[in-house]
């Protein structure tokens, strides 16, 4: 079994702090990270790898510095790196990064072909999810987004079942590999690699590939060129021109007071509203 | 299977790639372990690169380190509230082919030292924490204990480039816990800065940079210094003061790094610029007499971890590499002479150290520690004093001036006396001799 | 699987798709009979884009045959639609990734919307992925904001970034469909107009079940007595980190006891384990347009803010006086919320039980 586990390094936006004066997003020294997402997801392929025997590759597209984030890959316990990284790549959207991923996919896939490929749910830099299903509509692969658990696989029948989070509850799917999987967070929790892991995976080369070594088709159709959708600018957030009123007391108590008598004064309904609530769910109470 | 090795280096600093550079150069099986997620990850400073004890490692380090300006110029600077008195010096020599000082990042440089320690050959594993090291019946060190499952390695020799705090040294028994009055706590920021603006405003050109050693009356007489370096765009700005003194309370190591930016000669050199980073890290300041045991059976410590710091000159990373280096250089020697890494055979490390500047430097100023514990006035009156001696020497308002002269006698005479101006001319010289 | 196609490139064929493609399209998003009220908000926001653009409103509903859809139908024109795509077929009873891209790809490529809105549901969000990339367009994520560029008559769409510090403002160029999803709540509900009516236009899916590989074995509900309702309550009490430990939060549960108010926290909580995540207020979270919304020691991140902002009434309690939470709160209490919440909850518990006879 073989599985290709998608991955991408961003800054930890956990870390990400803006100018309190200037509104500038201070970046400098941020570190990077695996897109947390991502490890539930690379965590998911190595329970295959345990349970199935299934060899893990990773695959990330991004500039030079992302063979750190498919180190720290193999590290965890994945089986192969490679990076994809070009030029031509910059500028993508999510629709030119999934035409490069995909093809550089089906070219992992010529080696030894893929049954199951993982994607994080979305990234904390993008937030769009749309690069997984992006991958899986070119690549003719069932799709399966919000994967809360793999129930089975049967690798004679080549069927796949799963939990899917739906609203209000969770689907059983039964599809067929290959597939596209992108896991809910929580589902899981990364495992600390091994020594030997650690090992391994210092040892271990990474494949660095161009856009012509992945096959990507037309290199006008990726980057900043193939790429429907352009950020036109970007802004802080006006604040409010009204202030927020201050309210202040000497006890604890006095500023309650104070503060039930302003906001009950400036919003008059407020306090029917709330009573009336009140005594709705206490009538609607069962017990 | 297990792993073992010829030596496993601790930490990924430059003294620990120093180290494993040299030995894996040389042919040797090294192993080096990093707990940060990367190189640097883990290591804050100034931060000022010493070329001399690198070169003597990597003779061609100028081609591809990340090096953001070389130093030209070097100013001194004594704060008081409201002015300062500055020592100012700046050599055309520095602009010689090999300069010798560099300002440096150093989560790029130490980044660039482990390319080249992996090129030579080194196995470098990173985001995993030596927990302990493994002893054999006899006490003797034979590899380390890590925090993975399977985490136990072998080596004839291993050495400890794990930092300022290295719990690994601390719980082997081979050093104490941290002293608040050895170790200072800097506060840092970087200030970002367009490089014209930069250049313009320090007097530089395209590859030059000045740096600043600070120290006043901000510091409240506690014994502290600041800093400021050029970096190609940006500008490093410290200040730090003992531990201790920030533990009795009344300074923090940020407060006093607001101060210090918004000190009238120092603000107008932050103007306009964009603050993008901040870090603090802990230093080595007991000088000489705080070296601990820097060898034994099958270890041997380098670095921070060693102690091995000149405050009074702020050098720490050149030694860390150089004392790196001489590490090495033992191991190899044993290696090669077939010697077991008995606390015997290391001595020779000790030796090696104790002949090189390292040793020396720290020796010579083993005494100023001590003295300027003793003289806090160091920091808070004679500032004072030479400000307002400045001040009155150099303001033209039709004082003549022999009586100007005779008040500045009179109000140094009157802030210390005139044994105690004696008497502090005489213990600084001591210090520094 | 319908083959994607690649984006067209400059020249007469994609200006042509351009100068065809009319019409604002929301996707009514209907489970088991239900059309999910994030549709409804759609339709409001999609009815102020068509009128500045001078064109028409129009649902699009996949679903299996019954009496619900002309139901859903009606609920789309008294929310402001002016007609609805209806495509009917027992292989879209239960969602699945491949009928239901299949049948709005060629609803979109029969029709030409020039804008069409998702819910940023689980449904929404595969759905509008996979289409997306098949007609090779434009979709624009979990947007906060919406407005036409009346000098090229395309789609701001506005939406955090940098991991929420900051907002951009993205538009699709040449593609068509502009596609964007936004989140449950971002946008207001609009008033129903009753008796207002509209076209009912049904198009056939065209797919045999046989040829759809994945199959819905079942559906499990979700029993949770703890359930959340924080997206539709009118009153929340919420706490952050400035709450110092977890023990604390007892006194946001407190207040929110006596207000009668739904129980919410930021981000960091839930990262923490103090709360669940359908706890989460915030970008990553819940939206929330309560009457009343107190936040005690929240920093206010821009993460948190989109997530609160419609609220009528925003009431922060922090001891940082620069918290960034006093920029678009409207009442600002400085100080330590371990003491503010008792005094809040004892206040309140006198002052409604007073008047309440």
């Amino acid at each position: 079994m073989h599985v290709v586990v998608c991955i991408k390094q961003v800054p930890d936006s956990a870390q990400i702090r803006v100018h309190p004066v200037t509104n500038t997003i201070m970046r400098q020294g941020v570190p990077t990270i695996i897109n947390p997402f991502d490890l539930f997801s690379l965590e998911e392929a190595l329970r295959l790898k345990d349970q199935l025997g299934a060899k893990v590759t990773v695959l990330t597209m991004g500039p030079k510095m992302a063979d750190q984030a498919l180190r720290k890959a193999l590290t965890f316990g994945a089986d192969e790196a490679i990076l994809l990284t070009d030029r031509a790549f910059a500028g993508s959207d999510t629709l030119a990064t999934s035409l490069a991923i995909s093809s550089a996919i089906a070219k992992i896939g010529e080696t030894q072909p893929i049954d199951i490929v993982f994607c994080g749910k979305q990234t904390i830099d993008g937030d769009t999810a749309q690069v997984g299903p992006g991958i899986a509509t070119r690549l003719g692969l069932q799709q399966l987004t919000y994967v809360a658990k793999i129930v089975s696989i049967d690798q004679t029948a080549r069927e796949i079942v799963v939990h899917r989070r739906a609203e209000g509850g969770v689907q059983v799917l039964k599809t067929s590999l290959p597939c596209l999987i992108t896991m809910m967070e929580d589902t899981n929790h990364i495992r600390f690699g091994t020594m030997a892991d650690a090992f391994r995976a210092a040892r271990s080369p990474i494949t660095e590939w161009t856009a012509v070594d992945a096959g990507v088709p037309d290199i006008s159709k990726g980057g900043l060129r193939g790429s429907p959708t352009v950020v036109k600018k970007v802004f802080a957030p006006t604040a409010r021109t009204a202030k927020a009123i201050a309210i202040s007391g000497d006890t604890p108590e006095a500023l309650a007071n104070s503060v039930l008598d302003t906001v009950f004064a400036a919003h008059p309904s407020l306090q029917g509203d709330l009573q009336s609530s009140i005594a709705t769910n206490s009538q609607g109470a069962s017990s | 299977m297990t792993e073992s090795f010829d030596a496993i280096v601790v930490g990924a600093g430059p003294a620990g790639s120093a180290a494993a550079y040299v030995m894996a150069k040389a042919g040797l099986s090294v192993l080096q372990i990093e707990r940060g997620e990367y190189p640097g990850a883990k290591n804050v400073q100034g931060a000022i690169l010493y070329a001399d004890a690198l070169e003597k490692i990597i003779p061609d380090f100028r081609e591809d380190a990340p090096l953001e300006r070389h130093i030209v110029e070097q100013r001194v600077w004594m704060l008081t509230d409201t002015s300062h008195i500055g020592l100012d010096y700046r050599s055309d020599e520095f602009n010689a082919e090999k300069p010798d000082r560099y300002s440096i990042i150093r989560a790029q440089f130490d980044r660039w030292f482990c390319t080249k320690v992996k090129a030579a050959g080194a196995l470098v594993i990173c985001d995993t924490v030596v927990k302990a090291l493994l002893k054999d019946e006899q006490g003797r060190v034979i590899g380390v204990k890590t925090d993975r499952e399977g985490g136990d390695i072998y080596a004839n020799v291993v050495i400890l480039a794990d930092g300022v705090n290295s719990t690994l040294a601390r719980d082997a028994g081979f050093r104490k816990e941290l002293d608040g009055d050895n170790t200072a706590l800097v506060a840092k920021e970087m200030h970002f800065l367009r490089p014209e603006v930069l250049q313009n405003r320090f007097n530089i050109g395209e590859k030059e940079g000045v740096a600043f050693e600070i120290v006043g009356t901000l510091t409240r007489g506690k014994i502290g210094m600041g800093f400021i370096y050029t970096n190609a765009e940006s500008v490093s700005i410290g200040i730090g003061c003992m531990v201790g003194d920030f533990e009795k309370g009344g300074l923090t190591p940020y407060g006093l790094l607001d101060e210090l930016k918004a000190h009238p000669s120092v603000k107008p050199l932050l103007a306009g610029s964009e603050m993008k980073e901040y870090s603090a890290h802990l230093i080595p300041e007991g000088g000489y007499k705080a070296i601990p045991k820097v060898f034994g059976d099958g270890w041997m410590v380098v670095g921070d971890s060693a102690g091995l710091v000149n405050s009074i000159h702020r050098e720490g990373s050149n030694m860390a590499m150089t004392s790196g280096q001489l590490a090495a250089e033992t191991v190899i020697a044993l290696k090669k002479e077939g010697k077991p890494f008995s606390a015997q055979n290391l001595t020779r490390y000790r030796t090696a150290l104790d002949a090189s500047y390292v040793i020396k430097d720290m020796k010579k100023y083993q005494g100023m520690p001590g003295f300027l514990h003793g003289n806090r006035h160091m920091f808070t009156l004679y500032p004072e004093l030479m400000s307002k001696a400045a001040s009155t020497m150099l303001r033209v308002d039709g004082v003549d001036k022999k009586t100007k002269e005779k008040q500045v006698t009179k109000s140094f005479r009157q802030g210390r006396g005139l044994f105690g101006l004696l008497g502090d001319a005489i213990k600084f010289a001591r210090a520094f001799r | 699987m319908s083959q994607p196609a690649t984006p067209n490139p400059a020249g007469s064929k994609e200006d042509d798709l351009l100068a065809a493609s009319k019409g604002v399209w929301v996707y009514l998003e209907m489970d088991r009979g239900h059309v999910h009220p994030v549709s409804w908000e759609l339709i409001g926001e999609g009815r102020k884009l068509a009128d500045k653009l001078g064109v028409d409103v129009w649902g699009v509903l996949l679903a299996p045959p019954g009496a619900a859809n002309q139901a859903a139908a009606n609920d789309a024109f008294a929310h402001g639609a002016d007609g609805v795509y209806l495509m009917e077929d027992p292989i879209l009873a239960d969602y699945r990734t491949a009928p239901y891209t299949t049948g709005l790809t060629k609803l979109i490529t029969t029709y030409k919307p020039e804008i069409l809105l998702l819910g940023a549901t689980t449904l929404g969000r595969d759905l509008a992925s996979a289409v997306a990339t098949t007609v090779a367009t434009g979709l624009t994520a979990d947007c906060t904001g919406l407005a036409i560029d009346m000098d090229t008559r395309s789609m701001a769409a506005t939406r955090p970034t940098f991991g929420g510090s900051l907002l951009c403002t993205i538009h699709t160029l040449k593609a068509r469909p502009q596609m964007a999803t936004i989140r449950p709540r971002v946008m207001a509900m609009p008033p129903r107009q009753e008796g207002r009516s509209g076209q009912i236009v049904p198009v056939p899916l065209g797919m045999r079940e046989d040829d759809i590989i994945t199959k819905v074995l079942d559906y499990i509900a979700d029993r949770n007595t703890n359930e959340a309702h924080l997206e539709f309550a009118d009153f929340v009490v919420a706490g952050g980190r400035g709450l110092g430990k977890v023990e604390n939060f007892k006194l946001v549960e407190d207040l929110a006891k006596v207000l009668g108010a739904e129980v919410g926290g930021s981000r960091p909580l839930v990262q923490g384990g103090w709360i669940g995540h359908d706890r989460q207020i915030g970008q990553t979270g819940k939206t929330i347009r309560p009457k009343l919304y107190i936040a005690a020691g929240i920093s206010g991140a821009i993460q948190h803010r989109v997530g609160v902002e419609g609220a009528d009434c925003i009431i922060a309690i922090n001891s940082d006086p620069n918290a960034p939470i006093f920029d678009f709160a409207h009442y600002a209490i400085v100080g330590d919320a371990t003491k503010i919440l008792p005094a809040l909850t004892e206040a309140f518990r006198r002052r409604l039980s007073a008047q309440a006879n």
